[in-house]
């Protein structure tokens, strides 16, 4: 199967650029390709899954993506030091201007991400499609990466879980994180968040795809890479920090 | 090594001498309880392939699934639970009327699969955010 | 005292050790299993703070084992005789404190039952993947190194063991230093400065417990250390006590001069509450002032003074490692920098830590784990280092 019939829709609503051109290429929404085809899929290394989040569309009080983040993946939404939090936003002031921002801030899906570096076991691992994961059956609960990550975008299960979402397993005693709802777009679907977003704030798409309306949309307008003086070359970009 | 990697070693030496038992003597072995509807289809190999094998198929697509984006394939844990799930409970774990404890507990091999993934089938999980604790 | 009574005496002596370093041991381990079962929700750490006081133990033995092991290189490898006797002694603390530590470390593992993976499993662009082939390699050395001196067959090959033993020690320091040097996302850490600092602090610890090892076998055997020897053991402790202070000053310095790295020195130095207290009071005073005045003053220098130096320096090296480690990631990761940030995960605040019972009980059981190996070995290999005393006299006559 090829790459392109894997690609989850950009978006069902609205999109943030005019790229509904994109969408020609794509089959009607909603529609599953591994069902029709009845095969399975695997992550393709010629596509990179990224992220376009247009932060002028956020307002400090609209958590739906967290919330939806949450829900998704059976996280409690407690915010003790020690709970999980996949996706957060956080509220930025400029020091000089006083200028604010609420920026949604989650793994970068870097593609050279440190946590893969470091990992002793690559249990921290890169697919070929860009997505960055660990693999909760060799992770050590070590932390390194936890040390490594210039995001914070890590957490680590301090305690039992109970009532997963079978599709997200999690457990005690391994780090864990946002993994870009790889379930959900293995399956043609859209992160969960990307859906959520009551402003369409969030483009999900593939960022090797010159028409994909991920691409278009990062050609037209000023984005941004957070701590890119690393060079990790994030999948995540932010436009309106 | 730490105590519980010692422990660890001697479950499984534990349960390699069990699988000795299977492999001598299946009549021995109490049968699982399967609760099993042959109406949901057969299982995804021969039950005699299943019983010598079914950990290496599991760790293998594992990987597969993992690692490589690879959905849909027959073998899945979500797919071993959908049919072998206790017809009260909905779960694989949890006490030796279900099927993947009814033979680990007898053969003392601990499974730790089901500190993260669901035991119950999937439409028996109430969509909500679950409790951290 | 005769001689059957003083037998008696050091054999219940001896069970009595081994009686105390088996019960903190013990609770060591019950720590583990407690938080093994729980979770690490009953140790102080956090999403903030992942690493916490056991690896303030783990890696202040694992530093420490590589310095120790100082005493023997410069016995074989530099042909000091005075180190030389030394070097049995030497080499068995290192292993010892090398298992501690790595036992603190695996047992702090959030799933310590998959050891089995990370050592099968290595990702070689991982420092801590290094850093375990490393530690296994630094085991295999030392104690081919140990066998060579002890076996009188094996004696002509004890200098090239005891040279890479050096070589091996040197990298495995670096390997250490290099777990926080590469981190380049923190501000505590990622500087090239980190591998050699880690390489001097190693001397000065490892000296410093050897000192105190010997203090007590010297004293149990009613022994008294030559002057000379002394002498030499205590001018290379303050040598490595100053090198010591040396790379940290040069290593914070170098940070208030980065215009990007002031915010974290205010914060290490000055207004971090307990971090700066440690690092000046605990590292800067007890660790290396004292240490240097009880070494150098008039009147003192006696072996006591020095025995009381060497606890500061190991009492000043906890409390540089736990303001490094734990006051490293306490200061807020500078994830939009000329921004001020905010959430719920923490983002721009500080992060609380307080170290919990079972996990200060773990790095105490790490400690007890190579307090026996060090009272066990010492006692059946027979490792007290005993100096030829005609010859010290005949090269020393003026003291
Ligand atoms: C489509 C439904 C279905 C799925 C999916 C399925 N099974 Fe089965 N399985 C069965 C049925 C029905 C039997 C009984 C067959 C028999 O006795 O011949 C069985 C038998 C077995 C047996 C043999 C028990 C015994 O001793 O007789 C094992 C072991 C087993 N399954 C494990 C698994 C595992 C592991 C998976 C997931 C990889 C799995 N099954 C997936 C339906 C299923
Ligand atoms: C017919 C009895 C039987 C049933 C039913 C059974 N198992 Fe097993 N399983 C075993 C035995 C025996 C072993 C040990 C084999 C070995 O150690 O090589 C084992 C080993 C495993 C392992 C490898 C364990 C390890 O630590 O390496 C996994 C994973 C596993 N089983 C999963 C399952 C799951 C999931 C189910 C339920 C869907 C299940 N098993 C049902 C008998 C069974
Ligand atoms: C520490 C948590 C954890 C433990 C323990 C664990 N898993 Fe997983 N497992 C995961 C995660 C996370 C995934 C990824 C799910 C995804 O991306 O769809 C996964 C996926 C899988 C998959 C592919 C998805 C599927 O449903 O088929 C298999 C097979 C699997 N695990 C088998 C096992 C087996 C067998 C064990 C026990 C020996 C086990 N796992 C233990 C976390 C865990």
């Amino acid at each position: 199967m090829s790459d392109k019939e894997q690609k989850p829709l950009p978006g069902r609503r609205a999109l943030l650029s005019g790229g509904a051109a994109a969408l020609g290429l794509l089959v009607a929404p909603g529609i599953r390709l591994i069902e029709v085809a009845g095969a399975s899929t695997t992550a393709s290394p010629k596509v990179r899954w990224g992220l376009l989040v247009d932060t002028t569309r956020c307002t400090p009080e609209c958590k739906a993506c967290v919330n939806a983040c949450n829900a998704e993946n059976h996280l409690s939404g407690a915010t003790a030091p020690t709970d999980s939090q996949w996706l957060r936003k956080v509220e930025l002031k400029d020091k000089r201007t006083g200028r604010t921002a609420s920026v949604p801030v989650m793994c970068q899906h870097c593609a050279k991400p440190a946590c893969v570096d470091v990992c002793p076991t690559g249990a921290s691992f890169k697919r070929a499609d860009g997505i960055v994961l660990v693999d909760r059956h060799a992770c050590i609960g070590c932390r390194y990466c936890m040390m490594a990550c210039p995001y914070k975008a890590r957490s680590f299960v301090h305690a039992e879980v109970h009532d997963q979402n079978p599709e997200v397993p999690r457990g005690k005693g391994c780090v864990e994180g946002c993994n870009l709802c790889v379930h959900r777009v293995d399956k043609g679907q859209l992160p969960t968040c990307v859906e959520a977003c009551p402003n369409q704030a969030m483009l999900f798409g593939d960022l090797n795809d010159p028409n994909s309306a991920l691409s278009q949309r990062l050609r037209t307008i000023a984005t941004t890479q957070v701590r890119a003086d690393l060079g990790l070359d994030t999948g995540v970009r932010y436009h309106g920090i | 090594m730490s105590l519980a990697a010692i422990a660890r070693t001697l479950l499984l030496a534990a349960g390699l001498a069990g699988l000795a038992g299977f492999a001598s003597a299946d009549s021995r072995v109490p049968k699982p309880t399967i609760q099993a509807d042959p109406a949901n289809g057969t299982c995804v190999a021969p039950a005699a392939e299943m019983r010598r094998n079914h950990m290496d198929m599991l760790k293998h697509q594992r990987d597969k699934t993992l690692r490589e984006g690879e959905r849909g394939a027959k073998v899945s844990l979500n797919g071993c639970i959908s049919c072998h799930a206790g017809k009260q409970s909905g779960s694989v774990v949890g006490s030796r009327q279900e099927f993947c404890e009814s033979c680990h507990a007898y053969a003392a091999v601990k499974l730790d699969c089901f500190e993260c993934h669901q035991p119950k089938a999937g439409a028996q999980v109430a969509k909500t955010a679950g409790g951290e604790r | 005292m005769t001689g059957a009574a003083s037998k008696r005496f050091d054999v219940s002596h001896f069970y009595g050790l081994v009686g105390l370093g088996l019960a903190v041991l013990l609770a060591g381990l019950g720590a583990f299993h407690y938080m093994e079962e729980h979770g690490h929700i009953v140790s102080g750490m956090n999403n903030q703070v992942v690493w916490g006081t056991p690896h303030v133990f783990a890696i202040f033995m694992i530093v420490a084992a590589s310095g120790v092991l100082n005493v023997a290189s410069i016995g074989s490898v530099f042909g000091k005789t005075v180190y030389k006797v030394r070097a049995p002694l030497s080499g068995l603390l290192c292993l010892a404190l090398l298992g501690g530590g790595l036992m603190v470390l695996m047992l702090d593992l959030g799933r310590p039952d998959r050891v089995i993976v990370a050592a099968t499993h290595y990702n070689f662009t991982s420092v801590f993947a290094w850093n375990v082939f490393l530690y296994s390699g630094m085991f295999g050395i030392v104690a081919v190194y140990l066998w060579t001196m002890m076996e009188r067959r094996m004696k002509p090959l004890s200098k090239p063991a005891g040279f890479a033993a050096f070589i091996w020690r040197l990298i495995l320091t670096t390997g250490t230093g290099s777990i926080f040097g590469f981190l380049v996302a923190r501000q505590a850490y990622g500087s090239a400065i980190l591998a050699p600092m880690f390489i001097v602090m190693s001397f000065a610890w490892g000296l410093a417990v050897f000192y105190i090892v010997q203090s007590v076998m010297y004293a149990w055997n009613g022994m008294e250390l030559h002057p000379s020897v002394l002498r030499r053991m205590k001018n290379l402790l303050a040598v490595f006590v100053a090198g010591t202070a040396y790379f940290v000053a040069a290593y914070h310095v170098t940070n208030i001069y980065f215009a990007r790295q002031t915010e974290f020195e205010q914060f290490i130095l000055v207004s971090g509450g307990i971090y700066p207290l440690l690092l000046w009071l605990g590292f800067g005073v007890v660790g290396t002032l004292v240490p240097l005045l009880l070494i150098f003053l008039p009147g003192l220098g006696t072996p006591r003074a020095v025995l009381f130096a060497s606890a500061g320096v190991i009492i000043g090296a906890f409390a540089l490692l736990y303001t490094f480690i734990i006051g490293g990631q306490a200061f807020p990761l500078q994830i939009f920098p000329g921004f001020e940030a905010s959430s719920s995960f923490g983002d721009g605040a500080v992060g609380a830590y307080s170290p919990s019972l079972p996990e200060v009980l773990l790095g105490l059981g790490g400690v007890a784990a190579a307090f026996l190996i060090t009272t066990i070995g010492v006692r059946i290999l027979h490792f007290l280092p005993q100096d030829d005393l005609v010859q010290l006299e005949a090269a020393n006559p003026a003291d």
